[in-house]
């Protein structure tokens, strides 16, 4: 264990931990933009400067391992004025059209910039006109918003294991880049990490305020990992899949499927009525008229040839209690143990 | 499932995924984890990258996870009693078996030590077309490793042998004491979000809710009594395999469908279709109109998981809430009120003002559900055996003691698959799923987003054989069995061994279930998907 004081408090934290970890773990906030507790500290934005006692510069404290008896000061007014002109200098690059972004509410860039009370006012550059290029119909990056704080690049190498974007270019030119088209599975974890509205979702028609958004939190349901992702609904319309990083097996990571295969709950082949088929064709029913059909004949072709004569298959795609439900209508009303479903498939 | 049941006394996922940060070894066999548990690859990738794991994969394709693996070995489809007892020999004469663990925990041992004892590295290398080097590494790591963990999943079942071949993994993971501790296990990854469930809240011919037998009379005198009925069946029934065929044979007059589709998703369709046919009335219960609704005569619109309120049991037994999230118009309702109002017209009063108070007769019936309420797993889902209220539950299964005491080897010898190439149909068809599509394709062949990605069905096959063929990627080829024949487009890929096609299942336009083979494993009776012949030509 090494003991050390931050902000006149004493803290004690297992070895190799990082000053950020300590300091959290002692509830102390210092802000951070590119850390996040998934990824490998990256360094790259410099808003978590500390000053240590002894040293002469602020060290990043995502970055820098505790050491036995150091002294760390958070909060001073040369780091708030470090991290005023780190945020200057990212406001240099990154447009203020929060009215207009997707993340706009939900932003860390926007919170950090209203917390240091900046306005656009800073350092001004010649405007790149970058080109819109991402491997994905699916996902859209934004050259201008981009801060450069490279948690999508670490996410994909180091939670997707794919490495499908990296850094492109240099200096002010430098940008998020496809460095293997075909490795990237629109898994959307570069999304779900970017900490402004650098990337965002581009499947939706119809797009929401974070705060005009109502959120459920459900159980995907496509395959057995069960994640958990929250449907964003606007309006009774659904309008894109949320995750939450503490939340499920999947800590906010989720698949193609889960993340962008939500389009099938409202689509218009969706069946709206109960059908029954006279003649070959189907014709629209009332649910009186179909259950009261199919009671009837469950009733007569048990009474001629008896339950076993009747199967049924529950589905894996139902709840429990429907497949629960399911069952116990078969064994206890119509009497058989005919009763499968898919799992064999 | 039932493979593991025989071994252990209980068929589900020993442990649960973050389980795998402790493994030492992750063997990973007939599971393309990345595609089709995409979530679960991603603790398998951070359990190599951050705590140094060692990934052996087993598969006739070289899926993805062989890019991320220390040792991949390729058996020729069809071969996995061989490999396994082929590590199982080689661990053995090497000594690294769990001499203790074995000797407290488990029974049949030295049946299962003579059994294997002529798997030499020479013979299953012949068998399998395993290097013999390979063999030894990949035994040696699975043996020295404390813990190490196996990962399986349809590759391994849907053969006419899947209960052989998931005994043998069972008998490989017992061999090293791996079962019953955390990072170990034999973990099966359930395909579809619910197929835990169903099993657990018995949707099977064989088992009430909780895997508790039919053919036990207490149990369906305790069933009776709770839904006060006065005779509930005692003979088992038949499985969905076997239903199609009694249909067929004129048993099965009427089939009550819901939220499946047999006829995109079952082996041999032209045969499926014919006994679909056969039925006097058949009534499906679904959000589309698939292509077994098609078939019906009566279908009701149910609601899809967004519309509605319930639980899922994911592949690691966790029962986690399913909450709804939109309210669609039109008349389409709940699978639980369209069962409960049939039911009543049929003069058995089943009502419930909602999914609550069913998880409430779920608990009460259910040993192993019991301590589970919607209130409890409000946040965070509970992983059964959960046996009262204060219990936690149980992510690692069989700690101590196995459940059905104690651990069950299992001497099994190989056995051919059902129909292997010859001179007539020289190609093997494997069929699967792609990361895009799910299951019959119904919900993710909706909408726009996924379907830029994966628009068109596309056949597997490698190079030299693309060559021989004379044909170019993107090319279409006629694929014919003994069953019926379609047409596919193909991409020529690293993935499939020569003289193998792979062929995704969730297209029905290019239904590949056509050509798949009604053998079923004697016991589990799963389909074998994974192995038949066929002849690819090109079309011109």
């Amino acid at each position: 264990m090494v003991d050390l004081i931050i902000d006149d408090k004493d803290v004690t934290v297992e070895v190799d931990t990082t000053i950020l970890e300590a300091a959290r773990s002692a509830g102390i906030d210092i802000p951070t933009l590119c850390y996040h507790e998934r990824l490998s500290p990256i360094g790259s934005c410099r808003m978590c400067v500390v000053e240590i006692e002894g040293f002469p510069h602020p060290m990043t404290a995502c970055t820098t391992p505790v050491t036995e008896g150091i002294k760390v000061t958070t909060n001073s007014e040369r780091l708030v004025r470090m991290r005023k002109e780190t945020l200057k200098l990212i406001l240099v690059n990154h447009p203020l059209d929060c009215p207009v972004c997707d993340k706009g509410g939900e932003c860390t860039l926007q919170d950090l910039v209203h917390d240091f009370e900046l306005d656009s006012g800073g350092y001004q550059i010649e405007k790149v006109d970058w080109e819109p290029v991402y491997s994905t119909p699916l996902i859209r990056y934004w050259p201008d918003r981009c801060i450069m704080c490279l948690r999508c690049v670490t996410a994909c190498r180091e939670i997707k294991g794919l490495g499908a974007i990296d850094i492109g270019g240099s200096g002010f030119g430098a940008r998020i880049a496809v460095v293997d088209k075909d490795k990237c599975e629109s898994c959307g974890e570069c999304i779900n990490v970017c900490p402004t509205g650098a990337l965002t979702e581009n499947l939706s028609q119809l797009k929401g305020r974070p705060w005009m958004v109502e959120r459920v939190m459900t159980t995907c349901t496509y395959c057995g990992c069960g994640c958990q992702l929250e449907i964003n609904i606007l309006d009774g319309k659904i309008i894109g899949i949320t995750t939450k990083d503490d939340v499920g097996i999947n800590k906010g990571s989720l698949c193609v499927k889960g993340r962008f295969g939500y389009e099938f709950i409202e689509s218009e082949e969706r069946l709206t009525r109960p059908l029954i088929k006279k003649d070959g064709k189907f014709h629209e029913a009332s649910w009186n008229e179909a259950l009261n059909l199919v009671a009837e004949n469950f009733n007569t072709i048990k009474a001629s040839h008896g339950a076993d004569a009747i199967a049924g298959l529950s589905s894996a795609r139902c709840t429990n209690e429907e497949n629960y439900l399911m069952q116990k209508f078969m064994r206890a009303v119509i009497g058989t143990n005919n009763i499968d479903h898919c799992a064999r498939l | 499932m039932a493979g593991l049941a025989t071994a252990f006394g209980s068929g589900a996922m020993t442990n649960p995924i973050n389980d795998v940060f402790k493994s030492e070894a992750i063997l990973v066999t007939g599971s393309n984890t990345t595609e089709n548990h995409p979530i679960f690859a991603n603790y398998i990738k951070e359990a190599i990258f951050r705590k140094g794991a060692k990934l052996i994969v087993v598969d006739p394709r070289k899926i993805d996870l062989v890019d991320y693996a220390s040792i991949w070995l390729r058996p020729k489809p069809g071969t996995d009693v061989v490999w396994i007892n082929g590590l199982m020999h080689i661990i053995i004469k090497e000594g690294l078996h769990a001499k203790e663990y074995i000797e407290e925990r488990t029974e049949g041992f030295e049946e299962l030590k003579a059994c294997v004892e002529k798997y030499t590295p020479e013979y299953v290398s012949g068998l399998t077309g395993i290097p013999i080097s390979d063999l030894m590494n990949a035994a040696i790591a699975f043996g020295k490793a404390e813990p190490a963990s196996i990962m399986y999943a349809m590759g391994i079942t849907q053969h006419i042998t899947g209960t052989d071949n998931v005994k043998s993994l069972a008998n490989l993971a017992m061999l090293c004491g791996n079962i019953g501790v955390e990072g170990g296990g034999v973990n099966p990854l359930r395909g579809q979000n619910n197929v835990q469930g169903a099993c657990d809240l018995g949707a099977l011919p064989n088992v009430l809710t909780g895997y508790q037998q039919v053919t036990d009379d207490e149990v369906r005198k305790r069933f009776e009594r709770s839904w006060e009925v006065e005779h509930l069946p005692e003979a088992p029934g038949i499985t969905v395999t076997e239903m199609f065929n009694a249909a067929e044979e004129g048993k099965v007059k009427a089939m009550y469908i819901m939220g499946e589709n047999p006829m995109l998703s079952d082996p041999d369709l032209n045969h499926i279709e014919k006994c679909i046919n056969s039925l006097e009335f058949l009534v499906v219960q679904d959000i589309f109109l698939t292509e077994t609704a098609k078939h019906a005569d009566v279908v009701f619109p149910g609601v899809s998981f967004a519309e509605k309120e319930g639980t899922f049991t994911n592949s690691e037994r966790k029962v986690q809430r399913v909450r709804k999230a939109i309210q669609l118009e039109g008349e389409a309702r709940e699978d639980y009120w369209i069962i409960s109002e049939l039911s009543k017209r049929m003069g058995f009063q089943m009502d419930y003002d909602g999914p609550g108070e069913i998880m409430e007769e779920i608990c009460k019936v259910t040993p192993s559900y019991r301590g589970i309420t919607y209130e409890r797993i409000e946040k965070e889902g509970i992983p059964w055996p959960c046996p009262d209220e204060s219990h936690p539950g149980t992510p690692v299964l069989h700690v101590g003691q196995f459940a059905r005491g104690k651990g069950q080897f299992s001497a099994i010898d190989y056995k051919e698959p059902a129909e292997l190439p010859d001179d007539e149909y020289p190609f093997l068809l494997s069929t699967g799923r792609v990361l895009e599509h799910f299951h019959t394709g119904t919900m993710t062949r909706e909408g726009r987003g996924l379907n830029m990605l994966y628009p068109e069905l596309l056949a597997e096959i490698n190079q030299e054989d693309a060559s021989n063929l004379g044909i170019g990627n993107g090319d279409v080829v006629h694929v014919a069995s003994r069953r019926g024949d379609i047409e596919v487009k193909t991409t020529i890929s690293e993935r499939p061994d020569k003289g193998v096609i792979f062929v995704p299942f969730h297209f029905k336009e290019s239904p590949v279930n056509v050509l798949t083979i009604n053998a079923i494993d004697p016991i589990a009776k799963i389909p074998e998907y994974k192995v038949c012949a066929v002849r690819v030509e090109k079309v011109v």
